[in-house]
């Protein structure tokens, strides 16, 4: 049954994925729930909770509130919050109970806006997701609500200048602790790119203030390293014309994502996902595993997680060592970002199932107990999998960009 | 690297004099920050000390994520498991199938059977009017080997009677059995309703000891037969508020006399409760009352000297008399600046009282009002912090770490209350790691 987990955990929900995308941004996000998402949010999903404040609250829901439909409670209490601590802006998540009442968020959120003067919105969650919807959709309300126009040289003669410095000029989409743990870590890609004659204008979101995500309309290409950056990339697309690409830079796939970046800033790229063209190759590498007997997948290697971050991984590995990979993604947004061969898996048997014949595996450590036996299994700690577990390891491990 | 938030932030509603604070409750009840703090237990640590129990969740993702971390954490994920539910089981409105599949399904690829199954259904369970009956009936026919209890994680009725931790306390014991009490247990008291047993030289088990009694608690028990014991027992005691309903409920179905005797620190509180105990039992042995307060005062006096004027802040979690232990060390010579509190409980009324009138600018601080997140958590003086939650508001690393009261009882507690004083005023303890751990006294693999 694709519901029941005998051993392994869920990944992080989508509540704690509005929280952790817009933790640096200087707003206040407010989850309207009784008493738990708090909790789960900053223990097991937001390392940065201990040393760097941000405004993420609960509404302590309350079982009569919920039954009468007192909006006004939550209305009152969010904009009492909002006038002490003055936050750029609100973003209210949602949470089982309120889904199941109906409760009217994106009404809630204009009269909290009219009333306060400030930014408010309502991302759409219910708890019953995954983070990469939730961090996705605010990353997308911040696409659509703070990001100006591109900026206006007032020099005339600097302009040539400043549009070729433009040229070089990019956006990292989905960059969120869960998937690159802590900052230093997630600079590795910024070093990585700028090696390529990048310039990181802005990443989505850390490391950055809301000011900076502002100014992401400069950028001449947007790069999704994770499917968290997908939907605000298909805004800044819509808004700005701004094309992207999706990959994150690893080992030697940075050379062919820097390439696609070329490519889609002089027009000449239409397809977005760049890893899954450069995996082609790999089913040519699987299938040459076909002729060999063996009970074990064609595939040499399986990697385990979210699909672009895997995907470039998988690549990265393919081009190095010419090792045939899949990548086996149990999130829930996979559509266009999976390559032949790689799959969707929804529950803890089906993917027990999937594992059966895999020789090597390099996943989190909390899918070893359904891991064969037999199997190699190299530990890649995932915080939006095993939370902070394995916190002090990844401390130690080379970020994403310098995993191989 | 430490960001705080810029901006000036009047401490008001979060903070007040205790001469103008409210009871039971100071503050008001609005949008809630959570610390970084979590020695608290949870249902989860809770639940695990039922040796041989399995513990099975059925709800939505989000909320199934902190208790599933919490046994991955304790380094008990193989006795914990969960059935996810999505949007279409709420529509569908067939809640009740999802639920005894799923477990059903759980409980048939356990390698090993368990012989209980904790079983915690939600706020959605409530909400849609699920059959509860039906689910536990079904399961019963399926699995009729094992004992399912019936938990439950609905925190949305937190505020209107009782939490899911009392209640979880209250149903932890439902699988004790009535019967006659046995010889052997007629000479046995069993203490519930804790997380933690009591400390070795507590009042009540030299009490109890020295005549003859042994002691059993819920906390240490190796098996499940030897839970199932519990109920063999002349005698029912608790000692932990939280635990008290549960307790007291579990006494009454099995026609066993219960007796509540919170741990406290007030010293005619806690004579008078040795003594209803002693005269209900009809103990011969008695302790040397007087005695001991002089061991207590000595104590008391011994630390006071390490610690001096040192400012003290406690905090609601350390011990559920946080009120009573304040009046104890003002009443010493202490000096208690603060305390960190959301609520105060009935029980505490005559101490809040008192030290209304002898403590007037005692400062209580709230935990969860949302200015607590960007108010100064540094004090000009480095303050002795009592608690967890007290040590990561001010910022202090000389903290006696400890939660829920742990084993303290009576003129012992009291004494160890004062040794552990003196221990923090002289150690510095790694706050940042050490309060972050779920669990205080769990395993913790973080």
């Amino acid at each position: 049954m694709r519901q029941a987990y005998r051993i392994i955990p869920i990944y992080t929900a989508d509540v704690s994925g509005v929280c952790s995308a817009l933790y640096e941004l200087g707003g206040m996000t407010v989850m309207h729930d009784p008493s738990g998402c708090n909790s789960t949010y900053n223990t097991h999903d937001e390392i940065r909770w201990y040393e760097e404040d941000s405004l993420i609250f609960i509404s302590g829901l309350t079982e009569i509130d919920a039954i009468m439909g007192n909006d006004e409670k939550f209305i009152h209490d969010i904009e009492e919050a909002a006038r002490d601590l003055k936050p750029r802006f609100i973003a209210l998540a949602s949470s089982p109970i309120p889904y199941m009442n109906g409760t009217d968020f994106p009404a809630i959120a204009e009269v909290t806006e009219q009333d306060t003067g400030i930014p408010t919105f309502a991302v759409p969650t219910n708890g019953m997701h995954d983070y990469v919807r939730g961090a996705g959709m605010a990353l997308e309300a911040i696409a659509e609500h703070f990001v100006l126009p591109k900026s206006h040289a007032e020099d005339v003669s600097n302009k040539n200048t400043e549009e070729k410095g433009r040229n070089r000029l990019v956006n990292l989409l989905g960059v969120t602790p869960l998937d690159f743990g802590p900052l230093d870590h997630a600079e590795t890609m910024k070093r990585s790119l700028e090696q390529y004659g990048w310039q990181i204008n802005s990443m989505w979101a850390m490391g950055d203030s809301l000011d900076q995500l502002s100014k992401s309309a400069d950028a001449a290409v947007n790069v999704v390293v994770s499917s968290v950056g997908l939907r605000a990339a298909k805004v800044l697309q819509r808004k700005f014309g701004t094309p992207y690409v999706v990959g994150a830079p690893v080992g030697r796939f940075t050379e062919k994502l820097s390439e696609a970046m070329e490519a889609a800033v002089s027009g000449e790229r239409e397809d977005n996902v760049v890893y899954t063209a450069c995996r082609m190759s790999a089913k040519n590498l699987q299938d040459a595993n076909d002729t060999k007997e063996s009970p074990r997948h064609r595939a040499e290697i399986t990697l385990i997680g979210e699909p672009v971050t895997m995907g470039s991984l998988a690549a990265a590995i393919e081009l190095q060592y010419s090792r045939s990979v899949r990548v086996l993604c149990p999130l829930e947004e996979t559509d266009g970002l999976m390559t032949p061969g790689d799959e969707a898996v929804c529950g803890e048997e089906m993917m027990e199932e999937k594992l059966k014949d895999a020789g090597i595996i390099a996943a989190d450590p909390l899918y070893r107990p359904i891991c064969p036996k037999d199997a190699q299994f190299f530990e890649l700690p995932h915080i939006a999998f095993s939370g902070r577990i394995y916190l002090k390891k990844i401390k130690q491990m080379p970020g994403f960009a310098d995993l191989i | 690297m430490l960001k705080r938030l810029g901006g000036t932030v009047d401490p008001k509603g979060a903070a007040t004099a205790i001469k103008d604070a409210e009871f039971p409750v100071p503050f008001a009840s609005e949008l809630e920050f959570n610390s970084p703090v979590h020695g608290t237990w949870n249902i989860v640590h809770t639940g695990m000390q039922v040796p041989d129990a399995h513990q099975i969740y059925v709800c939505a993702d989000n909320c199934m994520r902190g208790v599933v971390l919490t046994a991955a954490e304790m380094n008990e994920a193989e006795r914990f498991s969960f059935v996810i539910l999505k949007e279409e089981h709420l529509l569908n409105g067939n809640l009740e199938d999802i639920t005894i599949e799923g477990v059903s399904d759980v409980i048939e690829r356990l390698e090993q059977k368990p012989k209980a199954v904790f079983l915690f259904t939600v706020c959605l369970h409530h909400f849609l009017g699920s059959d509860l009956e039906r689910i536990y009936d079904e399961l019963g026919k399926r699995f009729p080997e094992i004992c399912f209890v019936r938990c439950f994680m609905d925190p949305i009725m937190r505020k209107s009677g009782l939490t899911p931790d009392q209640k979880l306390r209250l149903s932890m014991y439902d699988p004790l059995k009535k019967g006659t009490v046995t010889e052997e247990g007629q000479r046995r008291i069993s203490i519930l309703g804790s997380d933690f047993a009591l400390d070795e030289t507590s009042d009540l088990k030299r009490l109890l000891r020295c005549n003859d009694y042994q002691i059993k608690e819920s906390p240490v028990c190796e098996s499940w037969e030897d839970y199932l014991s519990l109920s063999d027992c002349r005698m029912m005691l608790n000692c932990y508020p939280s635990g008290k309903a549960g307790t007291e409920w579990a006494a009454e179905r099995l026609g066993r006399p219960f007796m509540y005797l919170p741990s406290c620190f007030d010293y005619d509180e806690i004579i008078g409760q040795l003594e209803v105990l002693s005269e209900s039992l009809e103990l011969l042995g008695v302790l040397d009352y007087e005695g001991e307060k002089e061991s207590c005062e000595a104590a008391l006096h011994e630390a006071l000297l390490e610690v001096g004027d040192w400012p003290i802040a406690i905090d609601g979690t350390f011990h559920p008399r946080p009120m009573g232990l304040a009046r104890l060390l003002i009443s010493h010579g202490f000096y208690v600046e603060r305390i960190y509190l959301d609520a105060i409980s009935p029980e505490e009324e005559n101490d809040f009282k008192w030290l209304q009138q002898h403590a007037p600018e005692l400062m209580l601080l709230a935990t969860v009002q949302v200015k607590m997140r960007v108010l100064p958590r540094q004090t000009e003086r480095e303050m002795l912090a009592l608690g967890q939650k007290a040590a990561w508001f001010t910022g202090s690393r000389h903290f006696v770490n400890m939660v829920q009261g742990a084993g303290l009882y009576g003129f012992d507690g009291i004494r160890r209350l004062a040794h552990l004083m003196v221990e923090a005023a002289r150690e510095e303890k790694e706050t940042p790691d050490l309060v972050i751990r779920k669990g205080w006294g769990c395993e913790s693999c973080i």
